[in-house]
């Protein structure tokens, strides 16, 4: 059923009986060309390029709970392509270009806002870097506005410009970046690739990998073995468990991030902002509540759930960027698994295992990721060959020393 | 979460900064042939369980020792902690 504002006003005058269930639900068949592993934001899309860019639609989605029960539906919902390195730019703003177009794409209102995103400097040396980090976006074909103290003032008054240990001097400002309604994501991504053929599998648990001679011939799940000609694998903060069962090391940990919701209050927050002397960022949703968080726990977790501290130092941070933020409330916490990296970049690879592919470290940062990280990958298990701007994402980088260090940090996934 | 020091009792895990694997303790032969392999698997690659974990956490906001704390990493429980220096020992290092 194709969506449109005519459809709308039809089924208002005749009681809202024709609306149909978004996909089906069918039953695994005992073989698929293509098997996707993992129903979140990263394989539907995935499903839905294969179907849409390379007309495969003998595929399979399989994910162990319902659809859009892992990160996608748990993050803060930012989009921007404001990286610095060569590996990565051109990705994410491959990726922000299918954002744009995605609502008119795949018929589904995912409610794409690009309110702009303000990244803080507090001191000579980080206007510097923001400076270079401009130019280098703007280079990748992206945009990017130096704001100085005045222009950031006008328009958010509220910040605590004086800070006694970090005064604001400005802001590195996208534009183009903002907020997209999580769900929305998987279920345009996933209505689109059903409506097309694609069989999305929902409580079907891989528990391992049909692998004879060092080549993939299919998956075991908890509804029975499925054959497959390529298996793709996607499960984001589940990697390293997952990849566990074809018997590869990866280079990922797998970490805790936590997200904070106040009560809903007046349009106050223009965008996204994010603090540059603390590990605090913030956005209003559309129905007012303040979206905000920080940086990981710090240790490895498969918990779906955080600590305190976590907590606390994310609303320290909040009162030293604005204090205003000290009258709300906060209505609601929770916690995802994150897929940390050595470098804090993605994999999007082939494995040493023929037939068997992998994509994931998207540490605390791939729902901005998840248009080009779907179109990538459909790219290169059906053509055997990286997409371009993805060619840098491979599991030997370290190997290879060509790792995609945007903070310069090393192989130390808390610190990205 | 709290971490029972074995010298000082328990302590808010607040207190800690974590490294990561126990497994950074192993640190390879750098005369070996395959040095360069064996320093990229343990520099990158991680065993990465859901479940019991050995890792290393230093006391930064305390007594500055280094521990090797096994919790689970599926419900975050504490179960063993040692001192680094004690396991390191055992392992075979001298120091
Ligand atoms: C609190 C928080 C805030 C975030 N904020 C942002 C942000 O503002 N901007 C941004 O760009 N990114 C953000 N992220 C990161 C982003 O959400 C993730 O990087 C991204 O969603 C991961 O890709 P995915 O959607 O495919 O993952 P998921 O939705 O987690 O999909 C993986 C799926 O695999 C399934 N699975 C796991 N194991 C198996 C198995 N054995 N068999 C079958 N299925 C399996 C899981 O159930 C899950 O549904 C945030 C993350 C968190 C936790």
């Amino acid at each position: 059923m194709h969506y449109s504002a005519l459809r709308i006003l039809k089924e208002g005058l005749t009681g809202n009986r024709g609306w149909k269930p978004v996909w089906r639900e069918p039953e695994p068949k005992r073989r698929y060309e293509i098997v996707v592993v993992g129903g979140g934001g990263h394989g539907l899309a995935t499903a839905y390029y294969l179907a849409t860019v390379h007309g495969l639609t003998d595929v399979a989605v399989l994910e162990k709970g319902w659809l859009g029960s892992g990160n996608v539906g748990r993050n803060t919902t930012i989009v921007r392509s404001n990286y610095l390195l060569p590996g990565n730019q051109p990705f994410y703003e491959l990726s922000m270009k299918l954002w744009e177009g995605l609502e008119q794409d795949f018929n589904y209102n995912a409610m794409v806002s690009q309110r702009g995103i303000i990244n803080l400097y507090h001191s000579d040396a980080q206007r510097d870097a923001a400076v270079r980090r401009g130019n280098a976006m703007i280079l990748a074909g992206a945009d990017a506005v130096l704001l100085d103290r005045a222009a950031l003032r006008e328009k958010c008054p509220f910040l605590d410009f004086d800070n006694e240990r970090f005064p604001i001097q400005g802001g590195l400002w996208q534009p183009r970046g903002g907020t997209v309604r999580h769900d929305a994501v998987a279920w345009g991504y996933g209505r689109g690739a059903d409506r097309r053929g694609v069989d999305l599998i929902q409580n079907c648990e891989v528990t391992g990998f049909d692998i004879r001679n060092g080549v993939c011939h299919g998956v075991e799940t908890t509804r029975g073995a499925i054959a497959a000609n390529r298996v793709a694998v996607c499960v984001a903060g589940s990697s390293g468990r997952v990849m566990g069962y074809a018997g590869l090391r990866l280079p990922i940990e797998s970490h805790v991030l936590q997200a904070f919701v106040s009560e809903g209050l007046k349009p106050a927050v223009p965008g996204v902002l994010t603090f540059g002397a603390g590990h605090f960022y913030i956005s209003q949703s559309d129905k007012g509540g303040l979206v905000f968080g920080g940086d990981i726990d710090g240790y490895n977790s498969y918990a779906q759930r955080g600590n305190l501290p976590a907590l606390e130092h994310v609303c320290e941070g909040g009162m030293a960027l604005m204090p205003m933020i000290g009258r709300a409330r906060v209505l609601r916490i929770w916690g995802g698994l994150v897929d940390m990296s050595m470098d804090g970049s993605p994999f999007i690879d082939r494995t040493p295992v023929e037939g068997l592919f992998f994509n994931g470290g998207w540490n605390y940062g791939g729902f901005k990721a998840t248009p080009a990280s779907g179109y990538c990958y459909a790219h290169l298990v059906a053509t055997g060959e990286p997409h371009p701007v993805a060619a840098e994402m491979r599991l030997d980088r370290f190997q290879r020393g060509a790792a995609i260090d945007e903070k310069g940090a090393g192989a130390q996934p808390n610190l990205h | 979460m709290l971490i029972d020091h074995p010298l000082l009792g328990p302590r808010d895990a607040a207190e800690f900064v974590i490294l990561g694997d126990a497994s950074l303790i192993d640190r390879p032969d750098r005369q070996a042939e395959d040095a360069a392999r064996q320093f990229h698997d343990y520099l990158h690659l991680r065993d990465n369980p859901a479940g019991e974990h050995r890792e290393l956490w230093f006391h930064e906001q305390g007594d500055r020792s280094w521990l090797v704390v096994t919790r689970n990493t599926l419900t975050h429980e504490v179960l063993k902690v040692e001192l680094a220096r004690d396991v390191a020992i055992a392992r075979g290092r001298d120091r």
